[in-house]
């Protein structure tokens, strides 16, 4: 037996003689927020996305940066003619500029998906947070409210809404029709978020140190389970601006009079087999507009989730 | 050991093997995983041997490497990690060497495993027969619908796991703990391996399932000499269940030997302190007179902590602070559409602490000890019976009084990861209580806090950096901290040191024990673990389905148990039952 | 699981109240005239107008206008449209249409989310990984009605693979394009969530024991890791029925498919208000009764929530 078991003892200097569990501190300061800064600011993708986006909010504030031709200038010589110097992109079929309509149509886009957004923010943050935190019936309560909305296709709703509401159809409008029915979704992920954190200790030694339940959801909850409802509003604003677009091709969004990529794909699909150039450049518009918040929203996602970036 | 009668069909006649041939053989281990921030050696150059039917401990804390070598051995490490230098030779067949059908015939058939986690380790989507007849078909132990599922039962009857022809239909989630573990042996062995690789089979498990899963292993493998590697952290369960320990610490062993000399004459350093500052040892040693001393390794002798504020308190043995008198509390569980069923968590329980001193609430889960501690904190609200915090009443108290009642009462929870918000700076977390009470002004509470770092020996830079960058023990250290902000009388340890590693548990202890002679505080320890009751406690509470089923000093419970219970719950400590021969 | 088929039941039940009194609510209770909001810039005729308000109960309470409307809803008495034919006899004509339409785009759907998901997490990490996500990322920020657009153009018009328009001819073979366009706006999320399993259930210790049992990755990766992951994949795919049964109306316009889509796409062209709320009232019924059975069928797949 003992040939097969010697007792073996390592050379001593071989342990690190130090203290146990000594405080190893790392030369930077690191945080769920500044790691995930630090984690974006590493990704390229980042700078394209951010760049598309500050790129057209720029349209968005100050057209008369990007063009000299005013969007409603009407030509109907030029109806669907190729491009020309001074129009780079050629005419719609009124004859219309179209790199100077997608240049002013740019702020509609970006009112509707941020107004949109606020929106539902406001109401589905709340609503999630305090049915999650609370339960009891109020849970009860409010889940059914949010399982109303949700059952009701949010794009169906906001036709109803628009048909309705012919008369009044304007950025905030239809913003309102979108967002008023879209926040059950991000209702329930908060609630999902907030009930998984409201079991973690911190919360109940908050409670055993006397904050009131309100106080604690506001200080410490509400904090540690926003993370995917950021993600979240930040891809809800392209399907936003996929919705009014949308809406507008139908003719029950936005008016003729307000200048949206959504109206002129309309117009131009009238003419798609003849003339497609009217009709895809505002498509690349949205599409390109859509991808920057859509790339955004995922790398924001990943740098706030530490599991998914371990999994890279 | 309890001697059980296995039933032993022709397959599973006991292994015929040279005992002096080494069934296995790792020479110089290295495993490396890749992170984002290089290569992380887990193991650096380990050598040992296991022989037809011995059993082979190796212990360790987290992160000693002591799992990594156990799945190298399988080859089956996860995806970012290998096999970097060295050999692991399984019947003269290196492992790495082995392509994929190779090392499958290999594993099940001559290596048998049985995970950690019983919850986790089998399929949920499954049925239990699924995944037992799985593994009987994949090593070809029988053929045919009819033998595969008889055989399966058989595997099943065999680990221990009752009525296993009708539970074969069950899914996982419909099982305890126990009996998944029971299932996953039953895989683990069903093809009667040559060695079977345990791998901290009970550490998710309650004390007294714990045994029981233990003996099975341990006659089913006698019986048919098969050589088993335990993998552990506890010292005592490894010198009473293996004849052969390995030491590991930070990926290279530290010492092996044969058990009953590790233990009884520890050489390195290291050995000695775990062996110190394991409290399942230090409960049988309370009773000598001398403490080891001229130890200036670090070495935390919990015996002669245990010894030291024993005396403190009965020199104190003060007036009550906190009084329990006939608490209850009834839950209505809902059982599907409208009914409820009442479950009494806790039933009638009566207790008292008393100024400085420490009782503890010890019992398995599903007891009634959380419960009690979380009503006893306020968090929950008592159905029937009184609660008293130095003579204030708390059950009755709402508003401004139980706030401030919550002043004088803190609680530090279990899991070191959970009880800290992740998103405040530690500073900020300490200084929580003092804003929330109006307590000084920004000045004086940034002096608290450094004040109070430096009790729980934590440097006050650390006020600034959030919870993240620390262990678990010094997550710990700051929930202990924030506990103390206010300047509480008493104090709630749920489990407080449970999910923390030997050395670091020992550790805390201290620190605690120190804290409690410094400033007079009064403990309630929450706990499932009898042997840190032993080094801590002044009195013990033991609680079973919501009572107390047995309550006195800690030298009276331990030294004659008066209940069944309490008496099965000691004979479970591992390690209880040798002379280690100090 | 009969007792989880009756509480899903029962649940809907207040859902289904709520939904249609929303929708109703939406329509008759907004400031002016209901009905002439109905028509937008256009009047109707004395006689549709008050064949209307007969129609909608619009001379009693709104409470009881409601209720009667639900009675008309259940007795499936929906009135006209303006061609003057049944609302029932129009569904019955078009919704079989749409149902082709939609189990054809959920098929491809299917196999596109499971098969691109399963590749993808198997080999997370790689380059094949990298640009499925890639693409998947482009296809997703594409609006389906512009994605119709260029499908038509590009692939009908220029290709001249499948008809440019659907017309009275909707079979498997003519509406393959519109089908396999909608499918590649929506397997991203499905492709995710498949890809996310995969990758969490290689790591599970589940699979570790498995392989620890002797099993080949050859039997492990179908029976332990896929059928996992399948779970949310299948229920998203199916939930996704739900809602391109409602939501196919760019869809059946662009491509002329006679199915619900165009019914309502024509209906809100034309500013027909009364049959819009007809059929979106019709459209979210079917979605509730859907998404109902999307949980049933997570049930069944999942043992778990089968027991609760």
């Amino acid at each position: 037996m003992s040939d097969k078991n010697p007792h073996y003892v390592a050379p001593h200097e071989e342990l690190d003689e130090v203290q146990i569990d000594q405080v190893k501190l790392s030369d930077r300061k690191s945080t769920l927020w500044l790691d995930a800064w630090r984690d974006l600011r590493r990704r390229p993708l980042f700078y394209v996305a951010l760049a598309i986006v500050i790129l057209i909010t720029l349209m968005a504030l100050f057209p008369t940066w990007f063009t000299d031709v005013m969007p409603r200038d009407a030509e109907l010589a030029k109806s669907n003619m190729p491009p020309e110097p001074g129009h780079p992109l050629g005419f719609t079929r009124q004859g219309e500029d179209i790199w100077s309509r997608i240049v002013y149509g740019a702020s509609t886009s970006l009112s509707v998906g941020l107004i949109t957004v606020a929106i539902t923010a406001v109401l589905g943050i709340p609503m999630g947070a305090i049915a999650g935190f609370f339960g009891g019936w109020v849970d009860s309560l409010l889940s059914r409210i949010g399982d109303i909305f949700f059952s009701l296709p949010y794009f169906l709703a906001a036709v109803v809404v628009m048909t309705v509401l012919s008369d009044y159809r304007n950025v905030w409008v239809i913003s309102l029709a979108i967002g008023g029915f879209a926040w059950a979704t991000l209702a329930r992920i908060v609630r999902a978020e907030v009930l998984q954190v409201k079991q973690q200790e911190y919360v109940q030694a908050s409670t055993s140190l006397g904050r009131s339940r309100m106080s604690t959801l506001i200080n410490h909850v509400l904090p540690n389970s926003i993370t995917p409802a950021i993600a979240y509003l930040t891809l809800a604003l392209g399907a936003a601006i996929v919705a009014e677009a949308t809406l507008s091709f139908l003719g029950i969004g936005l008016p003729n009079t307000i200048m949206s990529w959504g109206n002129d794909i309309s117009q131009a699909s009238i003419t798609v087999r003849t003339a497609p150039m009217p009709l895809i450049y505002p498509s690349l518009a949205l599409i390109i507009t859509v991808l920057a918040f859509t790339i955004l929203g995922e790398l924001v996602r990943d740098a706030l989730d530490p599991k998914a970036r371990a999994r890279r | 050991m309890t001697t059980e009668v296995i039933t032993t069909s022709i397959d599973d006649q006991p292994h015929d093997l040279d005992p002096n041939k080494p069934l296995v053989q790792v020479k110089d281990l290295e495993v490396s995983f890749k992170t984002q921030g290089g290569d992380v050696h887990a193991v650096r150059g380990v050598n040992f041997e296991i022989y037809p039917g011995e059993t082979v401990a190796i212990v360790g804390e987290s992160g000693s490497g002591k799992s990594t070598t156990a799945t190298a051995l399988m080859n089956l490490l996860p995806g970012n990690g290998r096999i970097s230098g060295g050999q692991v030779l399984i019947e003269d067949k290196d492992v790495a060497k082995l392509n994929q059908k190779q090392m499958a015939a290999l594993r099940g058939h001559v290596i048998g495993y049985v995970p950690q986690d019983p919850m986790s380790n089998l399929n949920p989507v499954w049925s239990v027969g699924f995944q037992v007849r799985e593994a009987v078909r994949a090593n070809g132990l029988a053929t045919g619908r009819k033998e595969v599922e008889a055989r399966a039962v058989e595997v099943l009857q065999q680990a221990g796991l009752a009525d296993a022809e009708r539970r074969m239909k069950q899914f996982p989630h419909q099982f305890s703990g126990g009996m998944r573990q029971r299932v996953l042996i039953g895989i683990g062995l069903g093809a009667n391996p040559k060695l079977l690789i345990a791998d901290e089979p009970t550490s998710a498990l309650d004390v007294t399932v714990q045994k029981t899963i233990l003996d099975r292993i341990e006659s089913l493998t006698r019986a048919r000499n098969t050589a088993v590697l335990l993998i552990t952290h506890d010292l005592g369960l490894a010198a009473e269940r293996a004849s052969k320990v390995i030491v590991m610490h930070k990926g290279k062993i530290v010492e092996a030997g044969p058990s009953r000399a590790i233990l009884a004459d520890p050489q390195h350093p290291y050995t000695r302190r775990l062996l110190a500052a394991a409290p399942s040892i230090a409960s049988q040693r309370i009773g000598a007179t001398v403490a080891e001393d001229g130890d200036d390794e670090g070495v935390i002798e919990l015996a002669s902590i245990a010894k030291e504020r024993h005396e403190e308190a009965e020199a104190h043995a003060g007036k009550a602070v906190v009084e329990v008198k006939d608490l209850t509390k009834v839950f209505s569980i809902r059982r599907g559409g409208f009914k409820s069923e009442d479950l009494t968590a806790v039933d009638n329980v009566s207790f008292e602490v008393h100024k400085g001193t420490t009782l503890a609430l010890v019992g398995e889960s599903g007891s009634g000890k959380t419960t009690a501690a979380r009503m006893i904190l306020g968090l929950e609200t008592p159905t029937s019976g009184e609660i008293s915090v130095g003579g204030t009443r708390l059950d009755a108290a709402k508003g401004k009084e139980l706030f401030d009642l919550r002043r004088r009462m803190q609680p530090v929870f279990q899991d070191p990861y959970a009880s800290l918000d992740p998103q405040r700076s530690i500073g900020a977390i300490i200084q929580e209580p003092l804003k929330v009470h109006k307590v000084g002004n920004a000045k004086s509470r940034q002096a608290r806090v450094e004040e109070l770092l430096e009790q729980v020996a934590l440097p006050s830079a650390l006020a600034h950096r959030y919870p993240n960058e620390l262990s678990g023990g010094q997550r710990q250290r700051v929930a202990i901290a924030r506990a103390l902000a206010l300047k509480p009388e008493v104090v709630v340890l749920d489990e407080a040191v449970s999910a923390l590693d030997v050395l670091v548990q020992a550790q805390i202890l201290q620190l605690l024990a120190d804290l409690q002679t410094e400033l007079g505080l009064t403990y309630l320890f929450i706990t499932h673990d009898l042997a840190v009751v032993r080094v801590v406690a002044d009195e013990v509470a033991v609680m079973e389905q919501g009572k107390i089923v047995e309550a006195g000093t800690t030298d009276e419970v331990f030294a004659n148990a008066k209940q069944p219970y309490t008496q099965r719950l000691l004979d479970a400590i591992p390690g209880s039952g040798i002379d280690w021969g100090v | 699981m009969l007792r989880y088929i009756l509480r899903r039941l029962l649940q809907a039940i207040p859902v289904f109240f709520g939904t249609t009194f929303l929708l109703y609510f939406m329509v008759f209770s907004m400031p002016g005239d209901p009905i002439l909001a109905m028509f937008g810039d256009r009047t109707p005729n004395e006689a549709l107008y008050n064949q209307l308000v007969a129609q909608y109960n619009l001379d009693q309470p709104f409470v009881v206008q409601y209720l009667l409307y639900m009675k008309d809803l259940f007795t499936g008495n929906l009135g006209v449209t303006f061609s003057g034919r049944s609302v029932n006899e129009v569904f019955a004509d078009a919704f079989p249409v749409t149902l082709m339409l939609v189990t054809m785009a959920v098929i491809f759907e299917f196999i596109l989310a499971a098969g691109l998901g399963l590749i993808s997490g198997l080999r997370a990490g790689k380059f094949s990984d990298q640009l499925n996500l890639v693409v998947a990322l482009v296809l997703n920020s594409i609006p389906a009605f512009v994605a119709m657009f260029f499908a038509q153009y590009f692939i009908a018009l220029g290709l001249g693979w499948a008809p440019v328009t659907v017309g009275a001819n909707a079979t498997w073979s003519t509406m393959w394009l519109p089908a396999l366009t909608i499918a590649l706006t929506l397997y991203v999320v499905g492709m995710r969530l498949m890809r996310g399993s995969v990758i969490e259930a290689r790591s599970a210790d589940y699979v570790r024991t498995a392989y620890a049992k002797g099993l080949t990755s050859k039997r492990v990766v179908p029976v332990h890791v896929a059928r996992n992951s399948l779970i949310p994949v299948v229920t998203n795919t199916a939930a996704s029925f739900g809602a391109l049964i409602a939501g196919t109306t760019v869809t059946e316009g662009i491509f002329n498919i006679p199915g619900i889509g165009k019914v309502l796409y024509d209906a809100i062209i034309g500013g027909e208000g009364p049959t819009i709320v007809s059929f979106v009232t019709i459209l979210t019924i079917m979605y509730i009764i859907v998404n109902i059975l999307v949980d049933l069928l997570y049930a069944v797949l999942d043992p778990r929530i089968r027991y609760v």
